[in-house]
């Protein structure tokens, strides 16, 4: 286990859960992102373009590794504005494309994304774009440079979980990038699944941000995504899915 | 009780106190107010159509203790359900209801709350709008702010730290034309990350313009949906064309704006009919325009200068929150105002269920921000107030008192791409 590292874009990381940091008190992010053991954590570059009394960066722990995302960008162009100013503003060269066209479910505009991908990750950035699971984007995400996938388990904020599930495992099983479930994982329960399908992190928001004791749920996230990812290396995830063996074998009749 | 809004002042001419009189008394002497004017834009949509039929057929008291608590049952908020929660037979489960209203809330916004202020640079207006302070018959000190005012306005806002601003006029292209108005947003983007507009409703190509000069999120408050009542309130100017402001909205869109805000004026007609139908004027914009930014505000009557008995009559803080309550549940994802027209207490309870965005350091009248803002006095002409706010909080103390609420105060979440 201590060998399993998670590579991004060249960068290992240790930790396999990222933070989202939208959604709650910035006084609580610097106890979340130690009981999260988390190493990455996101921040919307509009809300980090301000001049405000506290600003989020002061209450990031040195060595974590900033994602800066694009969330206000409604198609490609304006992702990539987004993303030099989060260059401008000295948040590293990671960036998580979020490009929405839809105010009502946030959901993420495919086309628009491999566009911004391509354009971005020839900046020499390292992009990790969120979009909708479907299997031919990601080869076109792959093909366009991209660091990671981030398909959407469930709508933004829902904490529904794995709606997507059985999308998210044909690009688990067949796309070579890190596969990150974005959006829509609630609980624990939720992460570890999906750790155990073979998943290769877990980002969340609203499940901390939505929790009654922020700190004890992101220890519980750590636990759970830490649980799954063993599970997976061990080899039991998709086996045990699969239904127990016959007692009488059925290729018995055959000789030696 | 009725409002009681007609005032004369007796600084009008007798002339103009007779056509006052006529206009209040006759309504044959009033032009059709849903006859376009010249000059105004007309656009095909069918978003009013849909918004009225369902207005129109909406008899709130068929609906059961059974039909809200199915409601609140069901996942998904379908428009029966909404009609059902803005019902009487809702009153009993406010409780539900806020519970509900803050899991959506939470979903969507997290613990966030947004910080604003309002500027107001001009408040002359041509209209006669019986229940607002700067209706033209009523005897107020009228100003508009020059370049230079409306920058050193700025500057004091600025300085205390706040991030967005929305600009206010009253409604007078004679006074404050859409040039005099895009210059004060230019001046704004100075400032300010983020400038929205809270003008009269003007054609598409008008809202390109201050698009290009720096505003990005337009606010028109329908006032009543109830278009009879809308003739009986709004007596006299380009404002008594009731079509032409609700499609305000949707030229602001087409003009390029990012973001549109809707309201009725809670208390001057049926406010459930109201609600119903300021929640579907969202709702049906959304469906044509899915990229766009929305929120709703929920104004209640308040007091003006001359007319201190002005009150939103059957809209109590209680029915208020219902209206809240079945909005963020009807539409989780759109932003909710709570202006300083109500009360600190009823402020903070809100944000904790329903609102997202509260604005701090307001003030309604003209130029005088440095005054309130640090207590200089001034020699210096202000213009009078739109009407009597209740939060006077400033925004250090909004910024603390939603910390101390455990709420995230935001002053920025917007950038112009």
């Amino acid at each position: 286990m201590n060998n399993d590292k998670l590579v991004i874009g060249g960068y290992e990381f240790n930790s396999r859960f990222i933070l989202g940091s939208g959604k709650y008190s910035m006084k609580l992010i610097e106890a979340a992102v130690k009981d999260a053991g988390a190493e990455i954590i996101t921040l919307a570059v509009r809300r980090a373009n301000t001049k405000e009394q506290e600003s989020i960066l002061d209450y990031i722990p040195e060595g974590i590794t900033l994602l800066p995302n694009t969330s206000g960008a409604r198609n490609a162009e304006e992702a990539v504005r987004i993303a030099r100013l989060a260059r401008e503003l000295g948040c590293g060269k990671f960036v998580k494309i979020e490009i929405m066209r839809d105010s009502k479910y946030l959901l993420p505009d495919n086309q628009e994304t491999i566009k911004a991908t391509e354009i971005l990750a020839k900046e020499g950035f390292v992009v990790m774009p969120y979009m909708y699971p479907d299997l031919n984007v990601a080869r076109d995400l792959v093909n366009a440079g991209a660091a990671s996938v981030m398909p959407l388990a469930s709508p933004i904020g829902s904490n529904k979980g794995l709606a997507t599930k059985e999308f998210i495992q044909i690009l688990i099983d067949e796309i070579d990038l890190p596969i990150i479930v974005d959006a829509g994982i609630g609980r624990p329960s939720q992460a570890c699944e999906a750790m155990e399908m073979g998943a290769a992190a877990i980002m969340a928001n609203t499940a901390l941000a939505t929790a009654g004791n922020i700190q004890m749920m992101a220890s519980a996230f750590k636990d759970a995504i830490e649980a799954g990812r063993k599970a997976y290396l061990s080899g039991l995830g998709r086996v045990l899915m699969r239904g127990a063996s016959a007692s009488d074998p059925l290729t018995g009749f055959l000789r030696d | 009780m009725e409002n009681r809004f007609f005032v004369d002042s007796e600084y009008l001419s007798p002339e103009t106190l007779a056509k006052k009189h006529r206009l209040e008394a006759d309504p044959s002497f009033r032009m059709n107010h849903m006859e376009y004017l010249p000059g105004m834009e007309v656009i095909e949509s069918d978003v009013c159509e849909n918004v009225m039929a369902q207005m129109n057929s909406y008899d709130y008291s068929k609906y059961t203790s059974a039909d809200v608590k199915a409601a609140l049952e069901h996942d998904t908020c379908s428009l029966e359900d909404f009609k059902a929660l803005l019902s009487p037979a809702a009153e009993p489960f406010l409780e539900q209801m806020a519970q509900r209203a803050r899991l959506e809330t939470g979903k969507h916004f997290g613990n966030t709350v947004y910080l604003f202020t309002p500027l107001y640079i001009a408040n002359y207006c041509e209209n006669y709008c019986v229940y607002c302070g700067f209706n033209c018959y009523n005897h107020i000190k009228r100003m508009k702010l020059s370049m230079e005012q409306i920058e050193k306005e700025m500057n004091v806002i600025a300085d205390s730290g706040m991030e967005e601003i929305l600009i206010l006029t009253g409604e007078s292209r004679g006074k404050s034309d859409v040039k005099y108005i895009g210059e004060a947003c230019k001046l704004a983007r100075k400032y300010f990350r983020m400038v929205g507009l809270e003008i009269y409703p003007v054609n598409t190509d008008e809202y390109k313009y201050l698009h290009e000069c720096g505003a990005d999120y337009v606010t028109v408050f329908q006032e009543t949906y109830d278009t009879d009542k809308y003739e009986q309130l709004h007596l006299l100017g380009h404002k008594r064309v009731w079509p032409y402001r609700f499609d305000a909205q949707e030229r602001a869109l087409r003009g390029g704006m990012r973001g549109v805000a809707f309201s009725a004026l809670l208390g001057l007609s049926d406010f459930r009919k109201d609600a119903l139908a300021s929640a579907l004027h969202v709702y049906y914009l959304q469906r044509k325009y899915p990229h766009a930014e929305m929120s709703l505000s929920c104004p209640r009557l308040r007091p003006i200068i001359n007319n201190d008995k002005i009150n939103p009559l059957d809209v109590h803080e209680k029915q208020l929150c219902q209206v809240l309550c079945a909005y963020r549940i009807f539409l989780p994802f759109v932003g909710i105002t709570v202006s300083s027209r109500e009360s600190s207490e009823f402020r903070n309870g809100i944000v904790k269920i329903a609102a997202t965005k509260v604005s701090a350091g307001v003030s309604t009248g003209i130029g005088d921000h440095e005054s309130k803002y640090t207590g200089k006095e001034t020699d210096e002409v202000q213009g009078d107030e739109q009407f009597e706010i209740d939060d006077d909080r400033s925004l250090d103390k909004m910024y603390q008192d939603m910390a101390e609420e455990g709420l995230q105060p935001v002053l920025n979440d917007y950038i112009y791409v």
